[in-house]
């Protein structure tokens, strides 16, 4: 039997849903019929709003998607003009003010507190900044990852942003391919690296080459099926298929339209593709795509690059994760910068859009570790770039734990979140760089916090993995995390392996630093700390280090899920002044 | 009266009459079940599988692992609250359930 959610997709589903959002915009919150919420909230998602979580009604995140992370000239202030107008809710995060933006694992960004009222004044800015919330959440194209300097650098086998613009413009808003069983993730990878992070997406483009009638093709190498979600990932895998840049569109069509008709639209537990290449196997999905869905001959998968891959792979970064000075091809040069969690604040994010516009050619890009980079800066403007003071928070050249850091959204706005994150993440990056030491030789340490199993930090391909758990400690519930080890990309993907589990927050910083301590004292001379865990057995690595208690304090120990909002004075859920009216004030129950 | 009841945002929650009424995240424990081998389980809950009403109880199927021992997986039906008059009145996760 089809699922609920199914049912209301086919009442009403795609770009119409806007027509009845606008209406709802117009009419005021309380327009929406209660009995309705759960089918409109669905909806909406397709349109980039996700009502935020329980306590919190009447308020949405807007996610806007950024093809491959690519924001024009002018469009970071859009988002920074608009975060500022109306991404306020009733209350103040302690870290970041009163209103910010959150650059995202997948290159798009996202904004809280977002009311219904303000939708459509929203809508028409973007619009006219060529910026759009379409297909951002739901069952549908989501955004395009790739590598984030496509274009810009040096260590490209071919500029893939081109491709991905093209595939961006064809699905996005395409009726064909509106209503998927589930999302539908992609990544287009041009550069030798492996930034693309194509392996961790349902369709990935890897670059490849082949021979073809005698002439060698640059183009790329098909592989579906990755994903993280739940305790059930996987690696995209090899379907055996070469796409020349022209074919792109059509095995894009092909592989998506394959996924619309044979996914699983009865549970949506089992709805990704992945779950279908692991029924199927490689072979019955490239058989498929060839017999129903591609008119002439697929080619044989290409020579890959996959060896050189160094982006995420542990050792020998080549240009890393991008953050830094690094020249493009065309002698100017772009410019990484760490942006802990990923989250910056409205009057920020107004800077940097003016420090792209003095300094370079008003480009900013978004990288899939939650980093902004500025594009195409002259060589006689970096010195002046580097001496700004917003650079002083937002480095390019960041301690390693600063720069390993990312979070999800956790229990401040998620529903399915069971531990609070961005926070306690950015006082365990400041704890671990005051008080434990890394080897001279690691630049680059990756400790990915995620809030619960869907893993929208991508912890599994972390050095340090953190999944959101509960424990008894004292007897008090605590929120605590699966700790998980050695995880990266590269030629050989590889997730982490979970060690500690089930570890009270406060405890995370000192296990980390304990084990740090054993790795400096016992890895083989250049080895990287990938290698490291790789080279022991779970029972080894289970006794290399313990939790410990240690001066680094949490305030998030007690159940945040429980709160309204875990960082308001006073944080009841029975006082919280939700749902509200377009202008703030709440609407109690028995009006 | 009729009761509707769903699951909602990959089962973050249980909707009873469009409200969400029950979360993910807290603990329930477990007595006289299979989940796992503990006397008593003390099970996460990091999804609803599956919800469904046997008048007058509603009843899920929980996705979650047991904190003490660490087994996961997904649980028998368990009695999330009772359906009177169409009104809802939710169990207490911190009591004794007893799946079956
Ligand atoms: C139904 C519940 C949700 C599920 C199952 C889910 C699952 C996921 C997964 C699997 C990813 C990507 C990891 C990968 O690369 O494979 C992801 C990305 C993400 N999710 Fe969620 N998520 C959910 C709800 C939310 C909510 C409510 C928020 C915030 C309010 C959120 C924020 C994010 C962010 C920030 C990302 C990365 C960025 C992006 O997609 O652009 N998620 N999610
Ligand atoms: S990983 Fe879980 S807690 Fe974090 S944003 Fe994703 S769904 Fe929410
Ligand atoms: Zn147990």
């Amino acid at each position: 039997m089809p699922s609920k959610v199914e049912g209301w997709k086919d009442e009403v589903y795609g770009a119409e849903i806007r027509e009845h959002l606008f209406e709802f915009a117009e009419q005021g919150w309380e327009a929406i019929p209660d009995d309705e919420h759960d089918a409109w909230f669905e909806r909406f998602k397709w349109w980039g709003l996700y009502h935020q979580r329980s306590g919190q009604e009447s308020y949405f995140m807007m996610r806007i998607g950024t093809p491959n992370g690519v924001l024009e000239p002018g469009q970071l202030q859009a988002v920074g003009e608009i975060a500022d107008e109306y991404a306020r809710g009733p209350a103040d995060n302690p870290e970041f003010g009163g209103a910010y933006c959150d650059w995202t694992t997948r290159q798009s960004i996202q904004l809280h507190w977002i009311r219904i009222e303000d939708v459509p004044a929203i809508f028409e800015k973007l619009e006219a900044n060529g910026l759009s919330t379409i297909q951002a959440c739901g069952d549908s194209w989501r955004n395009i990852v790739g590598c984030p300097v496509a274009g810009k650098d040096k260590h490209e086998h071919i500029d893939a942003w081109p491709i991905a613009e093209e595939l961006h413009e064809e699905f996005k808003g395409n009726d064909a391919y509106s209503n998927m069983p589930r999302k539908w993730k992609v990544s287009v990878t041009g550069c030798d690296q492996g930034c693309g992070q194509g392996d961790i997406n349902d369709l990935a483009f890897e670059p490849a080459r082949k021979e073809i009638d005698g002439e060698e093709i640059t183009g790329f190498n098909v592989r579906i099926g990755g994903g993280l979600s739940r305790k059930e990932p996987r690696f995209a895998r090899d379907i055996d298929v070469f796409c020349t840049p022209e074919e792109a569109s059509d095995i894009s069509a092909g592989m998506s339209a394959l996924f619309r008709d044979h996914g699983d639209r009865d549970n949506r537990f089992n709805a990704r593709i992945k779950f279908l290449v692991d029924e199927w196997g490689p072979e019955k999905i490239r058989d498929t795509l060839q017999d129903e869905y591609i008119d002439y001959e697929l080619e044989t998968a290409g020579e890959d690059l996959r060896e050189n891959y160094t982006y995420n792979a542990g050792h020998d970064e080549v240009h890393g994760d991008h953050v830094g000075v690094h020249e493009q091809p065309d002698g100017n040069y772009y410019v990484g910068l760490n942006v802990l969690v990923g989250r910056m604040g409205a009057a920020d994010t107004l800077e940097l859009a003016d420090l792209a516009e003095k300094y370079g050619s008003g480009e900013t890009r978004l990288t899939q570790r939650q980093n902004v980079i500025l594009t195409d800066i002259p060589e006689e403007n970096l010195d002046d770039l580097l001496a700004e003071p917003l650079l002083e928070d937002y480095s390019p050249d960041p301690h390693p734990f600063m720069r390993g850091s990312i979070a999800c959204t956790g229990t401040e706005f998620c529903s399915l979140s069971i531990v609070e994150t961005k926070n306690r993440q950015v006082r365990y990056a400041r704890w671990l760089k005051d008080n434990v030491e890394l080897p001279a030789d690691m630049m680059d340490f990756h400790v990915h916090l995620s809030g619960c199993t869907a893993s929208c930090a991508q912890p599994q391909i972390a050095d340090i993995s953190l999944r959101g758990m509960k424990s008894r400690k004292d007897d008090d519930v605590v929120e605590a995390f699966d700790i998980g080890l050695g995880g990266g990309l590269g030629e050989n993907p590889h997730f982490a392996d979970w060690i500690e589990m089930r570890v009270p927050a406060d405890e995370v910083p000192g296990y980390i630093g304990n084990l740090l301590d054993v790795f400096e004292a016992e890895r083989e001379e250049e080895e990287s700390f990938r290698e490291f865990i790789a080279a022991r057995d779970e029972e080894e690595l289970g006794e290399l280090a313990d939790p410990e208690e240690t001066d680094y304090e949490d305030p998030y120990m007690h159940n945040t899920k429980q709160t309204w909002y875990p960082y308001a004075e006073d944080d009841d859920m029975e006082g919280r002044p939700t749902p509200a009216r377009a202008d703030g004030t709440p609407i109690s129950a028995d009006d | 009266m009729t009761i509707e009841v769903h699951t909602l945002d990959d089962g973050a929650w249980i909707s009873v009459n469009n409200e969400r009424r029950i979360s993910v995240s807290q603990l329930w424990r477990l007595a006289t079940h299979d989940f796992c081998p503990c006397d008593e389980a003390d099970v996460l809950v990091e999804a609803f599988r599956e919800v469904g009403v046997s008048y007058p109880s509603i009843e899920a199927r929980i996705v979650g692992e047991c904190i003490k021992c660490g087994t996961d997986g997904v649980t028998d039906w368990v009695s999330v609250g009772r359906a009177i008059d169409g009104d809802f009145y939710p169990v207490v996760p911190e009591s004794v359930h007893f799946p079956g």
